[in-house]
């Protein structure tokens, strides 16, 4: 009997392992992971720590379900993968072969050589065991720095504001996360970052921690020549894969494990998914390597089937994505560039309170709609994913905008406002037309 | 403002704690005329001389020993009939039932003479000082948006020691109440004056715990109306069931008793109103004119008619989230406690067989009840009629939907009758699952499985199973509060009504994961 074995209990091996089981009863299903013993939401450890959720709230399925399904899990960690002999050497020293693998082991923070950066104090925030660390230094932490201004930062800033803990956030771009958002929302987001009283400091970066006399962190000193003093620091600048127990093994790196379009690597009957693999050729308007959760889960229902005998490429379809910042919800559908190329538009449209924005992007010339950024509305997803297959106009998207809200009930309808502010700037005559269930399942239905 | 928050808790524990003293603050002397107008004349002839002697003139400061004393004389007496077989003249009244009325009229004291006073230590410090620990929340909360921080670290929310406290002081009380009432005369005195004002009469049990339950769903409804400032459908549902519960439950069935016309809660449709079809009630129509007639003739159609169309148009939440009384208080004064809720399978599992069995435990004990007072024979397949709507009543309508509904809601959540013995639930909830236009729709692929839609549903559904799925949610449980689309960080889950077709409510669409190449069902 064939056996699969996959690194890493994240969405991406977790998906591949259920997905593989749905399509093979046979196949023996073995997941390792050395984070720990279920599988659980990364996305979740923020609310954890600020008392939302207990940690098994945060597991998907109940253990049940593993032993249901014949997958078999394993807490441990992988030292070495000799690829010759198929077989996985374990710190425990014992030894687990395969027929297949799949490496699905993740990324972890950056850390890019400050001086300090290994202090007490001073942590990342990425797996369980970051979570656990937190804990551990939140005891004692009145004021944090948190270093780099992107999704896990926000997150990190939210969690410390609510222990009541005080938080300088160094962001190196002159607006937060203006390297992913236009000026105007990046403004927006700004604004409700200070509104929740974080000290949110622009163009700044980290260039030395300093210890003190108890050998914790004290404090940062800023490339701008700023002393900042704090007992913790959280590095969130980034992730790289997790690829370092790889190496000096005989399968090609860069920096991610390499992989072609059915994800395979370079090592016969061995694949990579989720944050730690890299494409040789991106996909059409797709970056070399992947690190949401919602490709992680592509790859690893596309990376089941090529297993299960049914060769498939990696096809992403329209880009979307979501985060929240504090108290404000984003939601993206296609492509909204930081900085629009020649060619595109822009209509942005904010409201009067400066927490709800929509960031429309589109062709110039044709007219087509090409992307979507949301604040503070929710839209449905697969409407406008419908709209950018079918490669609709702008003026058709606002024109059928009410079917896209996806508020709850009874929530203020801004499609009017929205439409007459495009109508001015764009000088068209687009008038929205109600809400349709017939025209909204004739989406649904594939 | 904490230390607004830190007076406001001592105000509250100080109205609370003086109004758990009141049982032992009473002073009662009783006469022989009003001891004689609350026995009835068989009553009366068995035990009324000796209870004269052991009460008259007396002062008692004490309802238990009060009641003690006519549970001597009661017990001392039947044991006597029973013994000679005399069935007949056997008390079927309990200690409770006889001393409780005597009691309310025979009292002096702080509760008479300083009413006003004694209700604004306990009724007054315990609502000012609720308000004052929950208004400083719109500043300390921050901005608008959901702020559940800490319910899971809380010793009140997550089962910590002040939840078991919790639990014990709600279990306590409602078995007092319901069981016990003559301890809460005091209490009962308390709110006596209200009662006269509404409906003419004295307050009875009943009346402090309408009073209560109207209190403590107001008080917990400013709080609801702070924390979910920013989300409209949960300010508007809660400011609804506050308004039924108030209006309908309370208010009019007073003010009807003052005009001396039946009474009736127009919201409360069998079988949860399970005494509905009782002969005492229908008799009491059938005497009671063309507002009697027109009461019968509602509650069938409520229950036959109005409730399933607006389910299939609405869902079940109608009801359950926006005009049930036990529904207005889960989600008032039970949303602290929502995430306590079992999420497991075998919860799930327990579950559809507990709360279908309770509906046809209704079914049948309405049947029988209902065969009796057309036939007049008490016995059909070796049962009384009488016993088993009393059993009923006992374990079902008080203990399930009373004491362990209520006061479970510290340690098993807030929806524990809801959504495990709730017989209109279950008939509404077959409704809601096979012919309704109510759906929870899934957001494509958005979801992040975060858990926190599964945490917050007090029904205990797996939100996130569906959700990540791609999948709606259809289910029999689900009551609608929303609260799950209020939690969900990244926008996945929308209450919506559409067309009934199961193809579009149900079945899990080709997933929306942004992958051109796989469209298979997860």
């Amino acid at each position: 009997m064939s056996k699969v074995v996959i690194i890493g209990n994240g969405i991406s091996g977790v998906t591949a392992a259920r997905h593989i089981r749905k399509r093979d009863s046979n196949v023996e299903i073995l997941i390792i992971s050395a984070e720990s013993d279920y599988f659980f939401s990364r996305t979740a450890l923020m609310y954890i720590y600020m008392g939302h959720m207990r940690f098994k709230d945060t597991q998907p399925y109940e253990p049940w379900f593993w032993q249901k399904n014949r997958i078999n899990l394993k807490k441990a960690f992988v030292q070495h993968i000799d690829f010759q002999q198929k077989q996985l050497q374990l710190s425990d020293n014992d030894t687990v072969s395969y027929d297949h693998l799949i490496l699905a082991v993740g990324s972890k923070s950056n850390k890019f050589g400050w001086p300090g950066q290994d202090l007490p104090g001073v942590q990342g925030l990425y797996s369980y065991q970051d979570l656990e660390l937190l804990e551990e230094n939140s005891v004692h932490a009145t004021h944090a720095v948190i270093v780099g201004g992107g999704l896990i930062g926000v997150e990190l800033a939210e969690m410390l504001h609510s222990r009541g803990i005080k938080v300088t956030f160094l962001v190196r771009e002159k607006r937060f996360w203006n390297s992913v958002l236009p000026d105007e929302e990046a403004d927006l987001i700004s604004r409700h970052i200070l509104q929740n009283h974080i000290d949110l400091r622009f163009s700044e970066e980290l260039d030395e921690i300093v210890a003190g006399d108890n050998g914790r962190v004290a404090g940062v000193k800023t490339i701008s020549g700023a002393y900042i003093p704090c007992n913790m620091v959280g590095l969130t600048a980034g992730v790289t894969a997790n690829v370092d127990f790889l190496k000096d093994a005989d399968i090609e790196i860069d920096r991610g494990i390499m992989v072609n379009h059915y994800l395979e690597t370079s090592q016969k009957d061995v694949y990579a998914i989720g944050d730690c693999a890299q494409f040789y050729e991106p996909s059409k308007g797709r970056r070399p390597m992947e690190q949401v959760w919602y490709t992680g889960r592509m790859m690893g229902e596309v990376v089941a089937k090529t297993i299960t005998g049914e060769p498939t490429k990696y096809n992403p379809g329209h880009w979307f994505n979501s985060a929240k910042f504090f108290d404000i919800e984003y939601q993206t559908y296609g492509v909204v560039s930081s900085k629009l190329p020649d060619g595109q538009k822009g209509f942005y449209w904010e409201d009067a309170t400066g927490k709800m924005a929509v960031h429309f992007v589109f062709e110039t010339d044709s007219r087509k709609f090409i992307g979507i950024n949301t604040f503070g509305i929710r839209l449905r997803h697969d409407l406008f994913d419908a709209w950018l297959n079918e490669e609709k106009t702008i003026e058709h998207v606002l024109e059928y905008l009410k079917d896209a809200n996806f508020d709850p009930e009874f929530y203020n309808s801004y499609e009017a406002d929205i439409i007459d502010a495009f109508n001015q700037q764009e000088n068209t005559t687009v008038k929205p037309k109600k809400k349709s269930w017939k025209r909204i399942l004739e989406r649904i239905q594939h | 403002m904490k230390t607004i928050k830190n007076i406001g808790l001592i105000l509250f524990l100080t109205g609370l704690a003086l109004f758990t003293a009141s049982s032992f603050l009473g002073e009662f002397k009783a006469s022989e005329k009003v001891i004689k107008s609350c026995l009835s004349e068989r009553e009366w002839k068995s035990l009324g001389a000796e209870l004269v002697t052991r009460l008259e003139g007396k002062t008692f400061s004490l309802p238990y020993h009060f009641t003690h004393e006519i549970w001597e004389v009661h017990h001392a007496k039947n044991e006597e009939l029973k013994q000679a077989q005399d069935w007949d003249n056997v008390i079927y009244s309990t200690p409770q039932d006889i001393s409780t009325p005597i009691l309310l009229q025979s009292a002096t004291g702080l509760f008479i003479n300083s009413w006003g006073l004694m209700f604004l230590l306990t009724f007054g410090l315990g609502i000012i000082g609720a308000l004052m620990y929950i208004l400083p929340n719109v500043i300390l909360l921050g901005p608008p948006g959901i702020k559940n921080n800490g319910n899971f670290t809380s010793a009140a929310t997550s089962r910590g020691w002040i939840g078991w406290i919790t639990f014990i002081y709600l279990v306590g009380f409602y078995i007092i109440l319901y069981f016990y009432p003559a301890n809460v005369v005091p209490q009962i005195l308390l709110v006596s004056p209200i009662s006269k004002a509404l409906s003419g009469n004295p307050a009875s049990q009943w009346f402090l715990y309408g009073f209560l339950y109207c209190t403590a769903m107001t008080v917990m409804a400013i709080r609801m109306f702070i924390k979910y400032r920013h989300n409209k459908y949960q300010l508007l549902r809660t400011a609804v069931v506050l308004f039924f519960q108030i209006a309908f439950a309370f208010l009019i069935p007073e003010i009807m008793v003052r005009f001396n016309l039946p009474t009736m809660d127009f919201k409360n449709a069998w079988p949860l109103d399970y005494d509905f079809f009782f002969d005492w009630n229908l008799n009491n129509l059938l005497d009671s004119g063309n507002l009697g007639i027109f009461m019968i003739a509602w509650g069938i159609t409520l229950t036959l008619v109005i409730v399933p169309v607006l389910v299939y148009f609405y869902g079940k939440r109608w009801y359950c989230s926006w005009v049930c009384g036990c529904g207005g208080l889960a989600e008032t004064l039970g949303d602290p406690y929502r995430h306590l809720s079992d999420k497991s399978m075998k919860a799930w599992k327990i579950e559809r067989y507990l709360i279908h069995g309770v509906m046809i435990f209704a079914i049948i004990m309405t049947g029988m009840t209902l065969y009796t007072y057309f036939t007049g024979s008490s016995e059909i397949m070796g049962f009384d009629s009488y016993d088993v709507r009393k059993s009923y009543g006992f374990l079902i309508g008080s203990i399930f939907s009373g004491v362990i509904g209520t006061g479970f809601y510290p340690i098993m959540g807030n929806r524990v009758w809801c959504r495990f013995g709730c017989p209109l639930a279950a008939y509404m909830g077959l409704v809601q699952r096979f012919k309704s236009r109510f759906r929870i729709t899934t957001n494509g692929g958005q979801c992040i499985s975060c858990g926190n839609c599964s945490t917050y549903c007090e029904q205990g559904i797996d939100v996130r199973a569906y959700a990540q799925k791609g999948q709606n949610i259809v289910r029999a449980s689900c009551v609608g509060c929303g609260v799950c689309a209020a939690v969900c960080p990244r926008g996945v889950l929308k209450l919506e009504n559409g067309p009934n077709d199961d193809s579009s409510r149900m079945q899990a669409p080709a997933i929306m994961i942004g992958s051109n190449e796989v469209k298979i069902l997860s």
